[in-house]
């Protein structure tokens, strides 16, 4: 199982790729934290999903004061 | 009046308006007119987990030339922090961050301490960091050796649109600090921006007090024409006040009753 933002989600096997258009997630607008490092965006199609990782994934929401 | 030969600078970057705008409290389709009718060309975001399907993009909201600066709120220490701004870079809006780190949940004060070691990470890998801070002058010195590019001490409790209750705190660090002090949280009405900015502050930002107005673009103007007078007279220099008595403003000679 994989740790994603704060889940635990069966995405074993996947790439960070897959597993954001599987939930209809645009890469472009998103950025991605893989085992507490970032993860380029350069990166989301060749970083397999494995047993124990940690991701979280985040975007822009209206904030501030 | 805002002009070209009196820029805001930040981390070298030139700005012409000194009104950050905070989007924390705005429908989406608010923010667009918001930004237009303040002439802020700073907005805030913050940074949250992607959960849910898609929806609303904020960025779409947002008119291209207007600078995006994300902060930490949420980071409860330093390092929370740095996580945050990391991604927020990684977003793909610059190198701007607004350090906001809060352990207190019930007046959501500024941890001090902590906001230091993430501005002095932070800068050193190459972030613009501005800092959210309690306003102290001991902290602001640590935040200008760390590395800061302005220090932005609240007002007043976040939210609270209860004006300048730390005012006399604020005007020792635009006594004493290089950087540009932004005055952030708790400013309610234009008024309280237009004293901050006669006191030397370098610029406003604000949210709920527009976010909570009867109707928010007007406000949005308000607040402009507030802050843009208040930097006027700030470099016109204050009329000084007398400690007591009166002094005549027209000739006291040629009077009617005069005799001759």
């Amino acid at each position: 199982m994989i740790t994603i933002n704060g889940e635990k989600v069966a995405a074993d096997g996947q790439t960070v790729a897959a597993y954001l258009q599987s939930i209809d997630c645009n890469p472009q607008s998103v950025a991605v934290e893989y085992n507490e490092a970032i993860l380029p965006r350069s990166q989301y199609e060749n970083q397999v999903l494995a047993d124990g990782d940690v991701v979280e994934i985040v975007h822009f929401v209206g904030g501030g004061c | 009046m805002t002009t070209a030969n009196d820029p805001l600078i930040l981390g070298g970057h030139e700005f012409h308006s000194r009104f950050i705008l905070g989007s924390g409290k705005y429908s989406m389709q608010l923010i667009e007119a918001a930004v237009k009718d303040a002439g802020a060309e700073i907005i805030t975001l913050a940074v949250r987990r992607t959960n849910t399907q898609k929806k609303d993009n904020i960025l779409d909201y947002i008119p291209k030339h207007v600078t995006l600066l994300p902060n930490t709120s949420g980071a409860r220490n330093a390092d929370e922090a740095v996580r945050i701004a990391r991604l927020a870079r990684e977003l793909g809006c610059g190198d701007f961050v607004k350090i906001e780190i809060m352990r207190d949940t019930k007046y959501l004060l500024p941890d001090n301490t902590e906001t230091i070691k993430a501005t002095e990470i932070l800068a050193n890998e190459g972030f613009t960091v501005l800092p959210y801070m309690f306003p102290d002058l001991n902290a602001a010195r640590d935040l200008v050796s760390a590395g800061a590019a302005a220090v932005m001490p609240l007002a007043a409790p976040i939210g609270s649109n209860k004006g300048l209750a730390a005012k006399e705190f604020i005007r020792i660090l635009i006594d004493e600090i290089d950087l540009p002090v932004i005055v952030d949280a708790g400013i309610g009405r234009p008024s309280q921006a237009c004293e901050a900015m006669e006191m030397g502050a370098a610029a406003i930002m604000a949210n709920t007090a527009l976010a909570t107005a009867g109707d928010v673009t007007r406000m949005a103007r308000a607040f402009r024409s507030a802050i843009e007078a208040g930097r006027e007279a700030y470099l016109a220099g204050l009329g000084r006040v007398l400690t007591r008595g009166a002094s005549a403003s027209d000739p006291l000679t040629g009077f009617l009753r005069e005799a001759k």
